[in-house]
């Protein structure tokens, strides 16, 4: 199948990359499982990283999170409705066939097929023309600056392979057939997958004929999951990994001092934030009758200011976060240093209590994961105690991730009253933010779905829809700044922090991290 | 016999649908499987077309006749996280729990015997008070904690066992077995360790107490008035006599050892049908749950049987009492 | 294993069967028997017995009094503060002296915190206990007098409930609940979930010994008397049966109160515990344990210490218990 000259060409390129004698096996670990290979099953970073290494976008993102070229050698924008895309020539699927216009054509289809998770890579109503063999023009009917924001997730499949694969269809999660993807994938990456084990065990190795720069020097590489905490740590003191994602912010130091580890640190985009019911006429979970204190702005502000949020980076995260006044990584919006949290100050959120009517305080619920997000549960506990010096009487319930998000989101028709969520854009963007968090939304969570406060200004909506389809970036700016303002002074939705991505890494290892925590080999050395 | 046999299979019938329909009844209270299975941007029509298709908006008893229907044929679905059969992940599951179970039977087994038959002869030793003290250590502290010393110590701090996992595995036929490989057999000692301390203080104690009422009775005194070795009197006749029981009560422990185990592998991150249960349950997956619990229904229901059938034949009183009911 | 000691013990009851003189006086008389037996001579004899006894009461006693003796109230919210968090004991360096064993990652006293949370626990073990036994024992009389039909009933609903392992039964009970309550808010609303998981999870054990010592003593001659001057089945088989049952069940009993306690310790790994704001032993344990590698020993060391003292004192109460009620060992 595989024609001559590519596999001279590949044991060529092996030959010149690595070292001819030892084999180098990567071993790494994460807490979560990477369940099926169908690159348009789920939208989450973890899934998505790992099989980033195996196949490819028309764009991907550098070391610093910069778009540069994929598949595609460079792209033009010929009008504002018209994106012409020139793509790589001579690069092969790990099965042999050369990528094509088809690919992308077919690949497109299939994102839009009804059981993908990431429709929202591509505006529904954009068209795909192939020019020729190596170029293919996507025309839209609204201006889009950021059109290929996440291309480098959105991964090219093989026609040919998904046809004899049936695999034209993209796999809903619900599927109640077996995925094509289960097993095995195929894709242009630099590595391909050898053995795939769902919840256990992945091999992969390096693709010899990949069309790139080569930058590693494994020869395979093996993905298990760890899920408890204590035994990934262990694992990696005990040299039986080389590298595990994340790292329990009190075990950091242990894993600096180990003599053969190290932790690697760095910003993450999720930012974490406390949403109150502000939706409800009265307070589900209170001992308030007829009324909903959190429809007051006062009260959401007092709850703001009663909050050390450097307590809180000092103890509970050990330094590990960066206090956010912004519902978004500073990393990912221009204008954020102009921001300043409120400052915590327990006596004037006292006194915004009294002004808004409830000088002893009142009692509500507040709902917690207590297995999703790095300390979840401690910064819930924290805040308990905060609000109590402030005669805020909180009850913590906290639950596993299956539980809260049933009952916090739009399962249970968001029957909570004061909650803790985290949240990363999935296009690294403000807009995705504003729509989400803070958008206005009905009680079945059309508008803003996951709006677990229901908190709701009509001018953020308005403000928002500007946002979509400003082009110039100036403006865009100050249209997302003034929304965020809004949430800013009303204290919609609170605020906490942005968690660090910790990583454990042995000293034989040399390993690129990025920012958006996918956790890509193609850049890994070894000793 | 045969009567009894088959009325008893036929419970076993009714256990296992009982289950199963508790289970589904329940099962709806574990949390929403469709907001674990989708990433967050996903549309709100596209989570609720999700939900029409998993059929999770029928009424219980359809689901139930559903799965009852498809159960029947070995069905059991495609699990919601992983997309694949459960009957085929839980074929790729079982081989190392059930190899778990027995390294940890074994271990109690052969660490309790010994220790219950000497606590036994030598009722007020200092010696069988040490044993049955730090044997209590097993029972008084969580699973959990104490797997994570058992790691940090044996493989942080020392450096001689794997810290979780199976090691390599080599496939049989469809089974794969980590007891063929080196790292395998290492990877196995601290959970199987893990797993049986609890059995293996069982064990003892239950050895002991056998061993002192045996200890008691004529057939020893006579058998020391014949003036046999001490050693054949405690070993040939006294341990024989317990070993009935003992044998019996691992079986029946059999069963625990597979709910223990969920925490074990947990812990050791050991690929075997608790970890996937447990994360299932994380993940309200519920054709794995429903197809688990079904499994270990069977299980239990097969033990109890088998040792049900061990006892109408060792104690014939009993066989007399169920005639007599 | 309670099912094959007791299944020899069934066959020669430890205690004489109490002489018939009438309605109500089996429980009494049969309290006679047990305070004339050797009990409290052999109770004396053992030195470790007594010191066993000695650290049960001692720490039984330091959990009902916590709020008289602690040093800070755990438990209220408004104390607690997050600089005080993750300190060391007081006789480290970095210690504090108000903390004499440290500081949790909240901030609370650890010495406080396990009186504290030694009281639900105990209160956890003791309920949940109580539930099993009440279960086990009545569903085990049932099945042992009544026999045929309702003997498989029963023991079959045992094999079902043995399938439920305690994690699940606990998350499923915790979702009923919700449903039923809307609310966690009744105060306590977790403490009664997890009593009646724990409680639910080892009913069986109860009911199948208590059935197999009641379908020896049933073909008693004292039962036959009974039912021949009309005794109702009820009164049989909690006026006359059930004294006879229960010295096995008191030493499951005993064993199972570690048990129980452990096994709250081990619901709360699993993430369905007790709210952590007011932590039990097994909380404290739970999340002490994350900090184990880290250096902070002492929020995992003290409360695993005091369960270990515990469970240990308990279980070699429920040994010498048990030598002591079984007539053979004397």
């Amino acid at each position: 199948m595989k024609p001559r000259s590519a596999a001279i060409v590949g044991a060529l390129a092996l030959a010149l990359s690595t070292a001819p004698a030892a084999a180098k096996t990567f071993r790494y670990a994460f807490q979560g499982d990477l369940n099926a290979l169908d690159p348009y099953t789920l939208n989450e970073t973890f899934t998505l990283g790992a099989i980033g290494n195996v196949m490819e976008g028309l764009t991907k993102r550098d070391k610093d999170l910069k778009i540069i070229p994929g598949l595609a050698e460079r792209w033009e924008v010929i009008d504002p409705l018209t994106w012409r895309f020139h793509l790589r020539k001579g690069v092969k699927f790990h099965n042999g066939e050369d990528f094509t216009a088809d690919d992308v054509l077919f690949s497109l289809a299939r994102m839009r097929s009804p059981g993908s998770e990431i429709k929202s890579r591509a505006p529904a109503d954009m068209k795909a023309v192939r020019i020729d063999d190596h170029t293919v023009d996507f025309i839209l009917t609204s201006p889009n600056p950021i059109l290929h924001a996440e291309w480098d997730t959105w991964y090219i499949l093989s026609r040919k392979w998904a046809e004899a694969n049936g695999a034209t269809q993209a796999q809903a999660p619900s599927a109640v057939s077996l995925s094509p993807f289960a097993l095995k994938a195929n894709g242009t990456g630099p590595f391909e997958v050898v053995s795939h084990q769902p919840g256990v065990k992945t091999v992969f190795r390096p693709n010899p004929s990949w069309w790139g720069k080569v930058e590693h020097n494994l020869t395979e590489v093996i993905f298990q999951t760890i899920k408890s905490d204590s035994t990934r740590v262990a694992a990696l003191l005990a040299g039986n990994i080389d590298m595990m994602d994340p790292v329990p912010v009190q075990d950091i130091d242990r894993v600096k001092s180990s003599p053969g580890t190290r932790a690697l640190t760095g910003p993450e985009l999720r930012t974490i934030f406390l949403n109150m019911d502000s939706f409800r006429g009265e307070l589900l979970y209170s001992n308030i009758k007829g009324k909903n204190p959190f429809k007051d702005p006062r009260v959401r502000k007092a709850v703001y200011q009663a909050i050390d949020i450097d307590a809180i980076h000092t103890k509970i995260m050990r330094g590990m976060s960066a206090n956010s006044a912004l519902l978004i990584s500073p990393l990912l919006f221009a204008r954020a240093s102009e921001f300043k949290r409120w400052p915590f100050d327990p006596a004037a959120a006292q006194k915004l209590l009294i002004e808004a009517g409830y000088p002893s305080g009142f009692e509500v619920e507040m709902d917690c994961p207590n297995d999703r997000y790095v300390n979840d549960e401690a910064i819930c506990q924290a805040v308990v105690q905060m609000l109590a010096r402030i005669g805020i009487k909180v009850k913590l319930n906290s639950m596993p991730k299956a539980k809260y998000f049933e009952k916090a989101g739009v399962a249970k028709k968001y029957d909570s009253s004061f909650n803790l969520l985290g949240w990363t854009p999935g296009s690294f963007d403000s807009w995705n933010v504003i729509e989400n968090i803070i958008g206005c939304r009905n009680a079945d969570g059309a508008g803003g779905l996951f709006n677990y406060g229901g908190y709701c200004n009509p001018k953020i909506k308005d403000l928002n829809k500007m946002i979509l389809v400003e082009t110039d970036a100036a403006k865009r700016n100050a249209l997302i700044a003034e929304a965020f303002r809004i949430n800013h002074d009303e204290a919609g939705v609170i605020p906490l922090h942005q968690q660090a991505l910790v990583w454990g890494v042995s000293n034989k290892v040399d390993i690129v991290q990025r920012a958006d925590n996918q956790i890509l080999f193609y850049w890994v050395k070894m000793q | 016999m045969l009567a009894f046999t088959i009325r008893r299979l036929f419970e076993a019938l009714v256990v296992m649908l009982t289950v199963a329909l508790l289970a589904f009844v329940l099962f709806r209270y574990v949390g929403d499987p469709v907001s674990q299975m989708v990433g967050q941007d996903t549309s709100l029509e596209d989570r609720t077309r999700l939900r029409l298709e998993l059929g999770l908006d029928d009424p219980v008893y359809i689901q139930f006749a559903r799965f009852v229907g498809n159960a029947v044929r070995f069905d059991f679905g495609i699990s919601y996280q992983v997309k694949q059969p459960v009957t085929r992940l839980i074929a790729e599951r079982m081989p190392a729990t059930i190899e778990l179970a027995l390294a940890a039977a074994l271990f109690a087994v052969a660490l309790g015997i010994p220790m219950g038959v000497y606590t036994g002869i030598h009722r007020d030793s200092w010696l069988s008070k040490l044993f049955l003290t730090v044997s209590l250590i097993g029972i008084s502290l969580p699973t959990f904690l104490i797997g994570i010393l058992l790691i940090y110590i044996f493989a942080v701090w020392l450096n001689v066992l794997p810290s979780f996992g199976r090691g390599d595995t080599i496939p049989i036929g469809f089974w794969r077995t980590g007891l063929l490989t080196a790292s395998g057999l290492k990877a196995l000692v601290l959970p199987a360790i893990t797993l049986g301390l609890f059995q293996m203080t069982l064990v003892t104690r239950l050895v002991r107490s056998e061993m002192l009422e045996v200890l008691r009775t004529d057939y020893i005194k006579f058998a020391r008035a014949r003036g046999l070795p001490e050693r054949a009197i405690n070993f040939g006749h006294a341990l024989r006599n317990t070993l009935v029981p003992v044998i019996t009560v691992i079986g029946l422990q059999l069963g625990s050892i597979i709910a223990f185990a969920i925490i074990t592998e947990t812990v050791f991150q050991w690929p075997g049908m608790g970890l996937m249960f447990i994360q299932a349950v994380q993940h309200a997956d519920i054709p794995v749950m429903a197809a688990y619990l079904l499994l270990v229904a069977f299980l239990f229901v097969l033990i109890n049987f088998i040792v049900d059938l061990i006892y109408v034949r060792i104690d014939p009183r009993i066989r007399i009492l169920r005639r007599g009911a | 294993m309670s099912d094959i000691a007791n299944k020899v013990r069934g066959a020669s009851p430890s205690q004489p069967p109490p002489s018939h003189r009438g309605q109500g006086t089996g429980w009494s008389s049969h309290i006679a028997t047990i305070l004339d037996s050797d009990l409290f001579y052999s109770f004396w004899r053992s030195k470790l017995v007594v010191a066993a006894a000695i650290l049960t009461a001692l720490l039984v006693g330091a959990a009902l009094l916590a709020p008289l003796i602690a040093p800070h109230d755990p438990y209220d919210l408004k104390s607690l503060d997050l600089v005080n968090a993750d300190m060391p004991p007081a006789w480290n360096s970095r210690g504090d002296r108000r903390f004499l064993l440290g500081t949790d990652d909240q901030g609370r006293d650890i010495l406080s915190t396990i009186l504290y949370g030694t009281r639900s626990s105990l209160l956890i073990g003791i309920a949940s206990v109580l539930l099993a036994v009440a279960i086990g024992v009545t569903l085990g009389l049932w099945a042992g007098y009544a026999g045929g039909r309702a003997d498989s009933f029963i023991m079959r609903i045992a094999d079902v409930q043995l399938t439920f392992p305690a994690i699940l039964t606990a998350l499923l009970i915790d979702g009923v609940a919700l449903a039923i309550f809307k609310s966690y808010r009744m105060e306590g609303g977790k403490f009664w979930i997890l009593v009646i998981s724990i409680g639910l999870a080892y009913w069986v054990q109860y009911a199948r010994t208590v059935r197999s010592v009641t379908l020896v003593e049933r073909n008693k001659e004292y039962v036959e008397a009974a039912r021949l001057i009309g005794l109702s089945p009820l009164k049989i088989m909690f006026q006359h049966i059930l004294p006879n049952v229960l010295s096995p069940v008191l030493v499951i009993a005993t064993i199972n109160l570690a048990l129980a306690i452990i096994t709250e310790a081990t619901l709360s790994f699993l993430g369905v515990g007790l709210p952590p704001t007011e932590p039990s032993l097994g909380t404290m344990i739970q999340v002490g344990n994350k900090y184990l590698f880290s250096g902070s020993w002492w929020m995992v060391a003290f409360p695993g210490l005091m369960l270990a003292l515990l469970a240990l004192a308990v279980n070699l109460l429920g040994d010498w218990l048990r030598d002591a009620l079984n007539p053979k060992l004397r």
